[in-house]
């Protein structure tokens, strides 16, 4: 008749400050004991897999120009989807607006390919900006008009994303004097973002713009009343209404800051090291990106550093590839993880045990 | 057990031992000391009221007696022997019973279902006692009708069956006629008489005193947490059990009568809703305006349509174009616009659930009071201006004596009636034109209490239309001006307040005044 559980998971009364430094701290470590034992059951030496994934990676100007170019994306994005997250609405399909952002910035440089203008590369983080906000746009509307679920909707917009850039360097932005490969013409050099740090560092000027968002990312979360109401209405929606702030208004503003960012970012890669319009231009940045918001709090300072920790991995991740002998998907693995232990952490920081019978009582 | 259904008050049994006996009972939490060093002795077969204010700690010690939290300090003797009561299940098993001020019934399934929950047995053999126990002690309630369509009092009645049919010595029962209709009341104390001539003790926890006085044959005072008085209400005055409750005498409300001649500044016309929720109770065709400087007051046992009423005037339930005349604010046609607009025009409202819709739990008081309060300058080119946000928090934390560590403190850590008045005062200082207030002063003690209606008569009388929407017919009777009765949905015409009186008013809330009356739409 009465089921008495030993243990029950109690809400805290107030969140602890600790636990904002704890979480993240708690969950790399359990990776790391985790990473450490798996990788010797698979027979490479773990203090040498751990080296390659963490240490390497910041120990030449060039490995950590690698780590710069990878953070650089996940933190602009996370920044983005933080805000969304933080309002309670799902975009998950940062990934498919970033798509969607390169293949319409690559529209000039494809077009004007000898051009030298000075106006060639503003007009592509205009147009990729614009065309994320595009791409997530559809999910607002469809949420808002029809009630789809965004989770859902920005998911297989992804997939969309996908297949278009696929038939369109097969097809129509297929370089015509490229053999057949599928990819688009070179962008001449007004098309890119200056590299810097020395001769074959790849690290380059579009970190500046992930620091300008992360600024105002920054100011907007701790100053703005925009975001206060979103933040209402993702914490306790009935108070939202009860004040009258607009639902629709939050899936809107959300969805199109996320899209704009993850937009901003597929710039990044075409302009940036990739330099051309390609089948793959990014290794899942835009899914990476909500591990990044979540481990870094969804705080504009906190994704920071979640952001390099993860560049961190993707870069250690292939360097162990070539020096530990591991698999390829051992820096997925890592991220899965990572994900894994945040969320069973973040439990504790919101949830507290107790050796308590479950009361019937009203608090 | 001798059965003896003419026990008259004062006339308990007293035999050996107390059934429970409290000594030195002391709980501590992390910011107050919610009980300290309580003694309290029940004997059997006789009704002993807990009185005491909201958080004078007479939650705390029910909590303890039944087993919820572990006293810090003192010893509890059930029948004469030193006990642990460590969770409810131990207290049930002891013979302890409880009814809460929440019921805590599923709705969907019907009543036999929901007492096989919790009592083992058939559902027929279950329903055959539910007649038996209900025919015994006054308590009528089908055992095959769904919780959902049950009036609040045949789901207190549900809720005693459910006790009962665990045999318990002692049932302990919390603010049981808050919730009741007056005429439901009389009922609940033959019911509670009878089982106290069986032998039943009962643990009667309350804060109103002429109930206590005609129905408990001891009671126990309790003021901040400690125990003030024992005394026999029959032979106290209210004037004496007041000061021992609150250390004074009861607050009185100064209200003067309201002007008559102040422009309408809300109007409702024919207003309906038509939320297919069948849990939930639909307006009904209701009209009413409310003028400056005047109190509105709303009558009815929680459930007759209350609930939408505010959601609709607040804004957080809207209708289509169409109908935008059926709410109108200032002469403005506002039915079709949000809560946002609405308090555009200078629409306040406070709303009867305060954690999680009135207030953002996790959130500083000072973020609460942008919630609504970002109109009084607290913004500027889209960013928070915090000196003026917080200095409305620290006023309105003044104003209103609201308990807590400051404007930084959440929403969450303050107690409810806290809470309550923060709300309120927030709502108050934006001098709004037309002010909507549900239950302002459930929770709250009964000195800040008076100060709340105090506030909103002062409020009236600077030409604020208030509609006042309340359960308690002796606060609707203070402070309003005319009075509106809800039933069903539909509402009766509004009554002068000042002659008329709480029988009628009473009657007309259990829907047992003549149809006609209702179906005259008012105005």
């Amino acid at each position: 008749m009465n089921i008495r559980q030993p243990f029950v998971l109690v809400p805290r009364q107030r969140q602890s400050r600790i636990a904002l430094i704890a979480v993240p701290l708690v969950t790399i470590s359990l990776t790391v004991i985790a990473a450490f034992f798996l990788f010797a059951g698979l027979g490479a030496d773990p203090g040498i897999v751990l080296y390659t994934f963490f240490i390497e990676p910041l120990s030449s100007a060039y490995n950590l120009g690698e780590v710069l170019i990878k953070a650089s994306p996940l933190i602009l994005i996370a920044q983005g989807l933080a805000i969304s997250f933080r309002a309670k609405v799902w975009n998950i399909g940062a990934e498919g607006q970033l798509i969607i952002g390169a293949i319409c910035a690559s529209l000039i440089p494809i077009y004007w390919s000898h051009s030298d203008s000075m106006l060639m590369l503003p007009g592509m983080i205009l147009i990729g900006a614009a065309a994320g906000m595009v791409w997530a746009g559809i999910a607002a509307l469809l949420r808002t008009r029809f009630n789809a679920s965004e989770v859902i909707v920005t998911l297989m917009l992804t997939e969309i994303a996908r297949q278009l850039l696929y038939f369109l360097v097969t097809g129509p932005l297929r370089d015509p004097m490229g053999y057949n490969f599928p990819q688009s013409v070179l962008f001449p050099s007004a098309a890119l973002y200056p590299t810097f740090g020395g001769v074959g560092v790849r690290a380059n000027l579009s970190i500046f713009i992930t620091l300008a968002v992360t600024i105002i990312c920054w100011v907007f979360v701790s100053k703005s009343f925009a975001s206060f109401k979103l933040l209402v209405g993702g914490t306790t929606p009935a108070a939202a209404r009860y004040a009258g702030f607009l639902p629709k208004q939050a899936v809107w503003i959300s969805l199109l800051i996320g899209g704009a960012v993850a937009g901003l970012a597929g710039v990044g890669e075409i302009a940036g090291p990739i330099g051309k319009l390609q089948r793959i231009i990014s290794p899942g940045y835009g899914f990476a990106a909500i591990i990044v918001a979540f481990l870094g709090g969804l705080n504009p300072i906190g994704i920071v550093f979640a952001g390099m920790l993860m560049a961190v991995v993707y870069v250690g991740g292939d360097n162990s590839l070539v020096t530990a002998n591991i698999p390829a998907s051992a820096s997925v693995v890592f991220q899965g993880l990572l994900l894994v232990f945040y969320l069973a952490t973040a439990v504790f920081a919101r949830y507290e045990i107790r050796r308590a019978p479950p009361p019937l009582i009203p608090a | 057990m001798t059965s003896n259904p003419a026990v008259q008050v004062g006339e308990a049994p007293r035999n050996g031992a107390p059934l429970l006996s409290l000594s030195g009972i002391t709980k501590r939490y992390p910011a107050v000391v919610a009980n300290e060093n309580i003694d309290l002795d029940v004997s059997a077969g006789e009704i002993h009221a807990v009185l005491g204010e909201n958080g004078a700690g007479k939650s705390t010690l029910m909590k303890i007696i039944f087993g919820v939290a572990q006293p810090d300090a003192g010893t509890i003797y059930w029948q004469g022997h030193p006990v642990r009561i460590d969770s409810p299940a131990h207290a049930r098993e002891l013979g302890i019973s409880m009814v809460f001020q929440h019921f805590s019934l599923f709705e969907a399934i019907t009543v036999a279902e929901n007492i096989s929950l919790t009592v083992p047995g058939t559902l027929k053999e279950l329903s055959r006692r539910i007649r038996e126990t209900g025919q015994e002690f006054g308590l009528k309630v089908e055992p095959a009708a769904l919780v959902c369509n049950l009036s609040v009092g045949q789901r207190q009645r549900v809720e005693i069956i459910r006790c009962l049919l665990q045999e318990p010595k002692l049932l302990i029962l919390d603010e049981p006629t808050s919730v009741l209709p007056p005429p439901n009341v009389e009922q609940l104390f033959e019911t509670l008489r009878r089982l106290v001539a069986k032998g039943m003790s009962i643990l009667y926890i309350s804060h109103k005193l002429e109930e206590i006085r005609s129905l408990c044959h001891s009671a126990t005072i309790l003021r901040q947490g400690r125990v003030s008085g024992h005394v026999i209400p029959a032979e106290t005055s209210s004037h004496a059990l007041a000061s021992l409750m609150i250390g004074r005498d009861l607050p009185k409300t100064a209200h003067p009568p309201a002007r008559q001649d102040g422009a309408v500044r809300l109007r409702v016309a024919n207003l309906s809703s038509h939320d297919p929720d069948p849990h939930i109770v639909n307006i009904d065709d209701l009209s009413l305006e409310v003028r400056s400087g005047e109190i509105l007051g709303i009558a009815g046992v929680s459930g007759n349509g209350q609930h939408m009423l505010s959601k609709m005037l607040s804004g957080e339930e809207v209708l289509a174009p169409s109908e935008k005349h059926r709410i109108e604010l200032m002469g403005t046609a506002v039915a079709h616009e949000n809560a946002g607009r609405r308090r555009n025009l200078g629409l306040s409202f406070v709303p009867e659930e305060r954690l999680g819709r009135g207030a953002v739990p996790p959130f500083s008081l000072a973020d609460n009071s942008l919630l609504t309060g970002h109109r009084m300058g607290m913004t500027g080119r889209g960013m928070v201006r915090n000196q003026p946000r917080d200095a409305f928090t620290d006023q309105c934390i003044a104003d209103m004596n609201v308990v807590c560590a400051g404007s930084k403190s959440n929403a969450a850590s303050l107690s409810g009636g806290n809470l309550q008045k923060f709300i309120v005062g927030r709502e108050i200082m934006m001098a709004p034109k037309v002010l909507v207030i549900a239950q302002p002063t459930w929770g709250i003690d009964v000195g800040a209490a008076a100060m709340v209606r105090q506030k909103l008569v002062d409020l009236r009388d600077t030409g604020t239309a208030i509609l006042l929407i309340s359960e308690e017919l002796e606060e609707l009777f203070e402070i309003s001006d005319r009075i509106v009765v809800m039933f069903k949905g539909r509402a009766s015409p509004a009554l002068d307040a000042r002659a008329t009186d709480a029988e009628t008013i009473g009657r007309m809330m259990i829907g047992d005044i003549a149809a006609p009356l209702f179906s005259e739409a008012a105005q």
